[in-house]
């Protein structure tokens, strides 16, 4: 077996969903002979041919508004929005048409369809290149909302969201797309809707997804220096949220962190704290702290180093978690 | 009116606008435009010049690890710089990424306008004095942002007019065709111009729209519009006047799409062989602007070869002084993350201020 990027391993996701099932389409900007900007379809359209990867008018709107019509038309639409910042022309669609349409037709219609979206920043990307979208999407109902930390999970949560019955958001952490594993190609079809303990530890739970999973398991190996078992709990899923391995997790360590790329400030994080809270309050040696992006546009990639938690941002939170029974300081 | 001689009013000539061959020679292809005077042309050949040398220079920049990305616009010069040379200082420029030679063209600093890509800064031009929006990334946003300004600046008793740029790529996204209704509503004193390049990174314009050319989009809207070819200056700067003029005397908005070529790929990120015969570059090479509009400039002996040598020179000075401004390292202050968010501080950021502030100190030590 060979070791494959997680670009490479999404490629293979798409060509078996396609091979496997005559209703899987790919469609969207440069997606077809040019193989996408980051050629996660490289090579589909010439191996499977334009009926089944193309591209389409540069329009998001028009891209995620057209897989609706075409998932009620029986297609399984997996279309690729080029950039996060540039789906937004495609919100209204998503929020009001993607995520409702089953509710509103009263189950009658359904909208099997992905939309991948390359998201976050570390890759020293201009403006608009480097948002982190993912609390837009999960806070709103009818959507499921999915990131990959590793190429494994890429292949294995793509294939799943191909396969699901509900609608897709499915985010690309862009500085993860050239991280290489050996990846294996047989599903065991617990990835969607699952978290997964990636690293096990006994003192405190990091709780990261998608681009952050990588920086989590480098501070769990810099905190052993410390004195510190660092447990990593990777979300994958953000909607639905799996409570289960999280708060088993939490119940053991009786500590937590979150940890994400996106602004803090009424994001993700914050209900991540608030269900670890509630559900583990009594086994809680401190407070659930957070480390986030800060509350500020995405900056240009000269000063991106700022914006995003680093190993001793991460470390420096974990310390502030009452390791001698000092009280708690309140978060900044 | 009637609706009949309103509707032909508004419709594009049948062929583009065109002055010169490919060869530089005269030809009859301009309908009812006449021709820019003399000096204008040598300004705008002048300027064309010195677009190409920065363009150039800044595609060397990129290769040098100086500039983040850049997204050339070689064999866009006569677009570029005849969208510039419409304007009056009054005038508002809406740019989009590709249109840095325009803001060249419009008298802005090197090292201001590659802030954006070199990566300091989002902006690096103050877009009130320039008159410059911020260029723009996000497709076809720009055009809406024009159409409102427009309005607001008519609105102001105010005589100048919004000038915004767009690829054919981005006239298929919603926002390109709000703006044209709004500003027909509106009768914003608004000038759309389309450069369409024949790509939208890979996506060449038969996939994009099936329409004869993009310039008919404006007549459905009430839009009056026209097409022209995108690489004759003479061509370019005689419909842009006119438009703006149009659009000044309060008669409304209007749509021009130039038909012209990207010669380089879409950024120097991406790779054009993978969508593009190379033997169509070479076909569109022959086409060039600057070289077309030289050629025509010397035969009426309006431009000499020691003009040719100075401007030159000029542009040879003028791409030193980009390389210097570029290769100076000016490292942003990390605390300015923190200006410009709001126009009133807010708490919050002040305390996350002063977490970068101990993080940098403790990296100082
Ligand atoms: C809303 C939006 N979608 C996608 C992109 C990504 N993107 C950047 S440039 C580009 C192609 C634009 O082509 P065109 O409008 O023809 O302009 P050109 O670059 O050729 O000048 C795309 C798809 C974007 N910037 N904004």
């Amino acid at each position: 077996m060979t070791e494959i990027s997680m670009a490479q391993a999404l490629n293979a996701a798409l060509r078996d969903a396609v091979k496997d099932d005559d209703r899987v389409l790919i469609f969207g900007e440069d997606v077809g002979p040019l193989g996408g900007v980051f050629r996660v379809t490289d090579g589909i359209t010439a191996d499977f041919g334009e009926e089944r990867c193309f591209d389409t008018p540069l329009a998001e709107s028009g891209i995620v508004g057209f897989a609706v019509g075409m998932a009620m038309g029986g297609f399984r639409p997996v279309v690729e929005m080029q950039f996060d910042a540039f789906a937004y022309p495609a919100f209204e669609q998503i929020t009001s048409h993607v995520a409702k349409l089953r509710n509103r037709t009263r189950g009658a219609l359904s909208l099997p369809m992905v939309i991948r979206i390359p998201y976050a920043g570390g890759i020293g990307g201009v403006e608009h290149h480097c948002d982190s979208s993912e609390a837009y999407y999960t806070h709103t109902p009818g959507l499921r909302v999915v990131t990959p930390g590793t190429p494994q999970d890429a292949y294995d949560l793509l294939r799943d969201s191909i396969d699901s019955p509900d609608p897709v958001i499915f985010l690309e952490p862009k500085c993860r797309y050239w991280a290489k594993e050996t990846v294996s190609f047989t599903r065991d079809g617990a990835a969607m809707d699952r978290a997964v303990v990636r690293r096990e530890g006994k003192d405190v739970t990091l709780i990261a997804y998608g681009p952050m999973v990588a920086t989590a398991l480098e501070t769990a190996e810099a905190a052993k220096a410390e004195g510190w078992d660092v447990e990593v709990v990777d979300l994958r899923s953000l909607s639905p949220f799996d409570d289960e391995t999280v708060t088993a997790s939490v119940r053991r360590t009786g500590r937590a962190v979150v940890v994400h790329e996106a602004a803090g400030f009424g994001g993700y994080g914050a209900e991540v704290v608030a269900r670890v809270t509630e559900q583990c309050f009594h086994q809680l040696h401190a407070p659930v702290l957070r480390v986030t992006g800060l509350d500020i546009p995405y900056p240009p990639p000269k000063l991106e180093r700022h914006q995003l938690p680093d190993v001793d941002r991460i470390l420096d939170t974990v310390a502030r978690l009452q390791w001698n029974d000092e009280p708690a300081v309140a978060g900044a | 009116m009637s609706r009949e001689t309103l509707a032909a009013a508004l419709l594009p000539s049948p062929v583009p606008v065109r002055f010169l061959a490919e060869d530089g020679t005269r030809v009859d292809e301009h309908g009812g435009y006449t021709a820019p005077p003399p000096d204008r042309l040598v300004e705008a050949y002048r300027l064309m010049v010195l677009g190409r040398r920065f363009d150039v220079q800044a595609t060397a920049l990129t290769k040098q690890g100086r500039l983040a990305v850049y997204p050339s616009s070689a064999g866009q010069e006569a677009c570029q710089v005849a969208s510039a040379l419409a304007l009056t200082d009054a005038d508002w420029l809406f740019p989009t990424y590709r249109d840095s030679v325009a803001l060249v063209a419009r008298g802005l600093e090197p090292g201001e306008i590659l802030t954006l890509l070199r990566g300091d800064a989002h902006c690096g031009y103050d877009p009130t004095e320039t008159r410059v929006a911020p260029q723009c990334t996000p497709l076809a946003t720009q055009t809406l942002h024009a159409a409102g300004l427009a309005h607001a600046m008519r609105r102001r008793g105010e005589e100048a007019v919004a000038f915004a740029l767009i690829g054919d790529g981005a006239t298929s996204e919603g926002d390109f065709h709000e703006a044209l209704n709004f500003a027909a509503v509106f009768k914003a004193p608004v000038v759309f111009f389309v450069q369409n390049n024949g790509f939208a990174i890979s996506v060449p314009f038969e996939k994009q729209s099936a329409a004869p050319a993009l310039a008919y989009k404006g007549v459905g809207y009430g839009v009056r519009s026209e097409q022209v070819d995108g690489n004759d200056a003479v061509a370019v700067l005689s419909v842009l006047d006119d438009a703006v003029a149009h659009a000044r005397a309060g008669r409304g908005p209007v749509l021009v799409e130039a038909h012209t070529y990207r010669i380089d790929a879409h950024t120097n990120a991406d790779d054009a062989t993978r969508y593009r015969d190379p033997a169509e570059v070479e076909k569109w090479r022959a086409a060039d602007p600057v070289r077309r509009l030289e050629t025509y400039l010397t035969n009426e002996n309006l431009l000499s070869g020691d003009d040719i040598e100075r401007f030159r020179a000029e542009a040879e000075t003028f791409a030193a002084g980009v390389r210097d401004t570029l290769n100076a390292d000016v490292e942003p202050d990390p605390l300015s993350l923190f200006e410009h968010v709001y126009a009133v501080p807010t708490r919050q950021l002040a305390a996350q201020r002063e977490l970068v502030a101990a993080e940098l100190e403790a990296v100082e030590g």
